[in-house]
C-alpha cells in the first residue's frame, strides 16, 4: 500500500549548511512526519551554485526541478505550498537544474557526480559512471596506465601544475619494495573549495583515484592528508573509506584482483605550510612542518624516504574519468598546454559566487561577469586575487587575461588552484599587501630567512610607507625585501609572497600614498 | 571534547591509553596529539614527557611538534570555540570589521577567552565556506555571511550564562 515515495534533495555540505541546509532538513522531516508526505530526504552533496543554497532539488517526470534559497524561515512556507504536487507553483522555482544556466555553461567532468548523488552511496556512485575507470586500469599495464594519464595532458591542479604522468613515470621507474601515494587535501588557499566539495559530495572519485595512482605505480599505501578545517569532509571521507572496505574496493584483491591497496586518513593540525608537499610529508612522518630542500624529489625519495606520488585532490579525482573515457576525450578540452578543465571557485566580493569547472582558454572576465555577475555589494569591481594568497592582485586591465597557466604566467600572476576572490572599490590594497607579509610571517615553516625574517620586515616597510615615513626610500626597500624572498627562499611560501604585494604596488600605487587612508576612500558596507 | 576529568593521574592514564592505541602507526605523533586534543580540549605540558617515552622521541621533539602547529593548545579553551576566518576571501566581505567587533563584544583578543570562560576567540586562515564569506567556525559547525549582528545572536544562542553582547 505504501506508494513510491518522492525523492527530496537537501545538500550536505559545508556551505550548504553554513546557510542552514541541516536545520532545513530537520523541518522537512518533521513535515514529512506529521503530514505523512510522500516524500523520503536525500541528502546529496552541494552542485555548488552557492548563492541559491539551500537548493533544494525534487525529483519530477522530467528530471529534477530545483528551488532556492530555501532558508530555515523559509521551508515551513515551501511545505505548505506542496510543489511535489505541482513543481513549478512557487516563487522559488528554478527549473531543470540541469538548465540552470549557470550550470549548463559548465564543462562538468571533474564534478559530473558532484551535487547529483548521495555523497556516500556506492550504489548511486557506480549507477553514475563511477569504478567505470578503475575497471579499465585493472585491464591495463602499469605502464599503459601512466601513459594514458601523461597523454591526457593532466597537469597537478594543486598550483604548482606540474604534469601529473610525469611524476607518476618517475615514481613508477624509482625501483622500491615500498611506494606511497599521498593525497593532498590540505586546500589552504583563501578563496579555494574545490577540493572541500569533491570530499563531501563526491568523495569515491578521489578514491579511485588513489587506487588508480597506487595501481599505476606500484604503491600499497597511501594516505590523504587533509587540513583540520574540514570537520564534515573528515566525516564523510571516514564514511566513504569504511564502505570501500567493506566492499572491496580497498584493502586486499580489490574489485576481484589480485592488487591490494590500504588508505588511511590523517588530519593536519592548521598549518599553511602543511600544504607544501615535502612539509607535508614531514608532518605526516609525525615531525614539524619544515620544508625539505629539493632535491631529492618526493618522487624518488619521499615519506619515509621512499618513492611517493603526491598530489592533490582535484588531480585525483579527475584520473578515474580519464581512464574510463581516454586521454584523447579528455584533452580534447582547453587550451595551448592546459588541457582539459579546471574547476574556479568564484569568492569574495562576488554576486553569484560558486563552482565553475570550465576548459581552460576563457577569460577571467568571462568568469567576472557571465559567471560572476559582478559584486555582492552592488558597487564597482576593483581588484581581483587569483590563485590564493601567493597569487597577484589584477586589476581590471588584466582581466582580459586568458584562464591558462601559461597566459597568467606572462602576467607576473598565477592560476593555482583556480581561487578568483573578488573585492569592490572599498578595498584598501596597501592593506591586502600588508596581509600578504602577515601572513607570511604568521604560516612561514621558519627554516629559511628571506621568508622568516623578511616577511616580518615586509610588514614593518608597508606601515612605514603608508605612515608617510621617508616613502620613496622605503619603497625601494620593499622593493629589495621582495626581490631577496622570491630569489632566496627555499620553497614558495616566502617565494612567491611578493607576487601580491608587488601587484598591489604596481597596479594600485595610490592606496600606498599617505592621505589615501581609509577615510579618502568610499566606505565599506555595512 | 569529552570527559574533562582534571586529575593530573587521569591525565596520564588517558594518554598512556592513547599511546598504546595509536604507536603502531607510522607517524603516530600528530595522530596522538590529535586525539588527546579531542579528548581533552589541550594537550598539557605535563604529558609531553610521556608521549616522549612511549614514542622513543626526546621532550624537546614532542614539544618541538606541538608548538609548530597552530591548532594544537596547551591551555584549556572556553566552553566554546570561535574562530574567526582572516583570509582574503572573507576580508573582502568585511571580515576585519568582524574581528574588531568580536573581540570587543566578547571582551577579549584572539587566542584568549572570555572573562566567564564562555568562549575562546581564535584567528582562521580559510574555512573552504568562500562562497558565503565572512565565515565564522564554533566546534564544528560552520556560519556564512557573519555580520555583526548574526555574530552576536550566534553568540547569544550559545552562552550559558546571561551575557552582555554590547
Ligand atoms: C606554501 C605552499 C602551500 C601549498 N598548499 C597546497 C595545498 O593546500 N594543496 C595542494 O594540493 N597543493 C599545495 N601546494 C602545492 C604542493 O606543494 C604540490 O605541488 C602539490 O600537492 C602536488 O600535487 P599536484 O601535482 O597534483 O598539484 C602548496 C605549495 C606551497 C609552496
Ligand atoms: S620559504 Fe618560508 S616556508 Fe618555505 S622553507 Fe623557507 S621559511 Fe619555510
Ligand atoms: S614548487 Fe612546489 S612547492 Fe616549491
Ligand atoms: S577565506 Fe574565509 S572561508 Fe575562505
Amino acid at each position: 500500500m505504501t506508494a513510491a515515495l518522492t525523492k527530496i534533495y537537501v545538500p550536505r555540505d559545508t556551505t550548504a549548511c553554513s546557510l542552514g541546509a541541516d536545520r532545513v532538513a530537520v523541518v522537512i522531516q518533521q513535515h514529512i512526519e506529521k503530514n505523512q508526505l510522500p516524500l523520503e530526504i536525500v541528502r546529496n552533496g552541494s552542485r555548488g551554485l552557492y548563492w541559491l543554497e539551500p537548493m533544494l532539488e525534487l525529483e519530477t517526470e522530467q528530471g529534477r526541478v530545483a528551488y532556492g534559497p530555501i532558508t530555515p524561515d523559509k521551508v515551513d512556507e515551501f511545505m505548505a505550498a506542496a510543489c511535489w504536487l505541482r513543481s513549478d507553483q512557487h516563487p522559488l522555482y528554478l527549473g531543470l537544474t540541469e538548465d540552470i544556466d549557470y550550470l549548463k555553461r559548465q564543462q562538468r567532468l571533474t564534478f559530473a557526480r558532484v551535487g547529483v548523488i548521495a555523497p556516500t552511496s556506492l550504489e548511486d556512485y557506480c549507477q553514475h559512471g563511477g569504478f567505470a575507470g578503475l575497471r579499465t586500469a585493472l585491464a591495463m599495464k602499469p605502464q599503459a596506465i601512466v601513459s594514458c594519464v601523461t597523454d591526457s595532458g593532466l597537469r597537478g591542479r594543486g598550483g604548482a601544475a606540474f604534469p601529473t604522468g610525469i611524476k607518476w613515470q618517475t615514481v613508477l621507474d624509482t625501483a622500491s619494495p615500498q611506494k606511497y601515494i599521498v593525497c593532498n587535501a590540505d586546500e589552504g588557499d583563501s578563496g579555494t573549495y574545490s577540493d572541500r566539495m569533491i570530499m563531501e559530495s563526491d568523495p569515491f572519485s578521489l578514491l579511485e583515484g588513489l587506487i588508480i595512482a597506487a595501481l599505476a605505480v606500484g604503491a600499497d599505501r597511501g594516505y590523504i592528508y587533509l587540513r583540520e578545517e574540514y570537520p564534515l569532509a573528515e566525516e564523510v571521507l571516514n564514511r566513504a573509506i569504511d564502505v570501500a572496505y567493506a566492499n572491496g574496493y580497498l584493502g586486499k584483491a580489490i574489485a576481484g584482483s589480485n592488487f591490494s591497496f590500504d588508505l588511511e586518513l590523517r588530519l593536519g593540525a592548521g598549518a599553511y605550510i602543511c600544504g607544501e608537499e615535502t612539509s607535508m610529508l614531514e608532518s605526516l612522518e609525525g615531525k614539524r612542518g619544515e620544508v625539505r630542500s629539493k632535491p631529492p624529489l618526493p618522487a624518488i625519495s619521499g615519506l619515509f624516504g621512499q618513492p611517493t606520488v603526491v598530489n592533490n585532490v582535484i588531480s585525483l579525482a579527475t584520473v578515474p574519468i580519464i581512464l574510463a573515457q581516454g586521454a584523447e576525450h579528455y584533452q580534447r578540452y582547453g587550451a595551448g598546454r592546459c588541457r582539459g578543465t579546471l574547476p574556479f571557485q568564484l569568492a569574495g566580493n562576488i554576486k553569484y559566487a560558486g563552482l565553475v569547472e570550465l576548459a581552460f582558454g576563457y577569460s577571467l572576465r568571462d568568469l567576472l561577469e557571465d559567471f560572476g555577475g559582478g559584486t555582492r555589494s552592488g558597487r564597482p569591481m576593483r581588484a581581483v586575487q587569483v590563485g590564493g594568497p601567493l597569487g597577484a592582485y589584477l586589476p581590471e586591465s588584466q582581466w582580459d587575461t586568458a584562464l591558462d597557466y601559461e597566459a597568467f604566467i606572462e602576467i607576473d600572476a598565477v592560476l593555482g588552484h583556480g581561487g578568483v576572490v573578488a573585492f569592490d572599490d572599498t578595498v584598501d590594497m596597501s592593506e591586502q599587501a600588508r596581509f600578504s607579509m602577515e601572513f607570511c610571517a604568521i604560516e612561514s615553516c621558519g627554516k629559511c630567512t628571506p621568508c622568516r625574517i623578511g616577511s616580518v620586515r615586509g610588514v614593518e616597510l608597508i606601515d612605514k610607507i603608508c605612515a608617510g615615513k621617508a616613502p620613496a626610500q622605503n619603497s625601494i626597500l620593499l622593493e629589495d625585501l621582495c626581490y631577496t624572498m622570491a630569489n632566496a627562499s627555499l620553497c614558495a611560501m616566502g617565494g612567491m609572497t611578493p607576487i601580491p604585494v608587488r601587484s598591489a604596488l604596481e597596479h594600485f600605487a595610490e592606496d600606498f600614498e599617505v592621505d589615501a587612508g581609509p577615510a579618502s576612500r568610499p566606505s565599506p558596507q555595512a | 571534547m569529552g570527559l574533562a576529568s582534571n586529575s593530573p593521574l587521569e591525565h596520564e592514564n588517558l594518554v598512556e591509553r592513547i599511546i598504546k592505541e595509536l604507536q603502531d602507526l607510522p607517524g603516530a605523533l600528530l595522530p596522538i596529539l590529535h586525539r588527546l586534543q579531542d579528548e581533552l580540549g589541550f594537550i598539557p605540558p605535563a604529558l609531553l614527557p610521556v608521549i616522549a617515552t612511549g614514542l622513543n622521541l626526546s621532550r624537546a621533539e614532542v614539544h618541538g611538534v606541538v608548538s609548530f602547529y597552530h591548532y594544537f593548545r596547551s591551555s584549556p579553551p572556553g566552553r566554546n570555540t570561535i574562530q574567526i576566518c582572516r583570509a582574503e576571501s572573507c576580508q573582502a566581505m568585511g571580515s576585519r570589521a568582524l574581528e574588531v567587533h568580536a573581540q570587543r563584544a566578547l571582551r577579549c583578543k584572539f587566542n584568549q577567552t572570555s572573562a566567564d570562560g564562555e568562549f575562546t576567540l581564535l584567528a582562521v586562515y580559510c574555512l573552504g565556506n568562500c562562497a558565503c564569506s565572512p565565515a565564522v567556525r564554533v566546534g564544528d559547525e560552520v556560519y556564512g555571511h557573519v555580520d555583526a549582528a548574526k555574530f552576536d545572536s550566534l553568540v547569544a544562542a550559545l552562552s550559558t550564562s546571561e551575557v552582555q553582547v554590547k
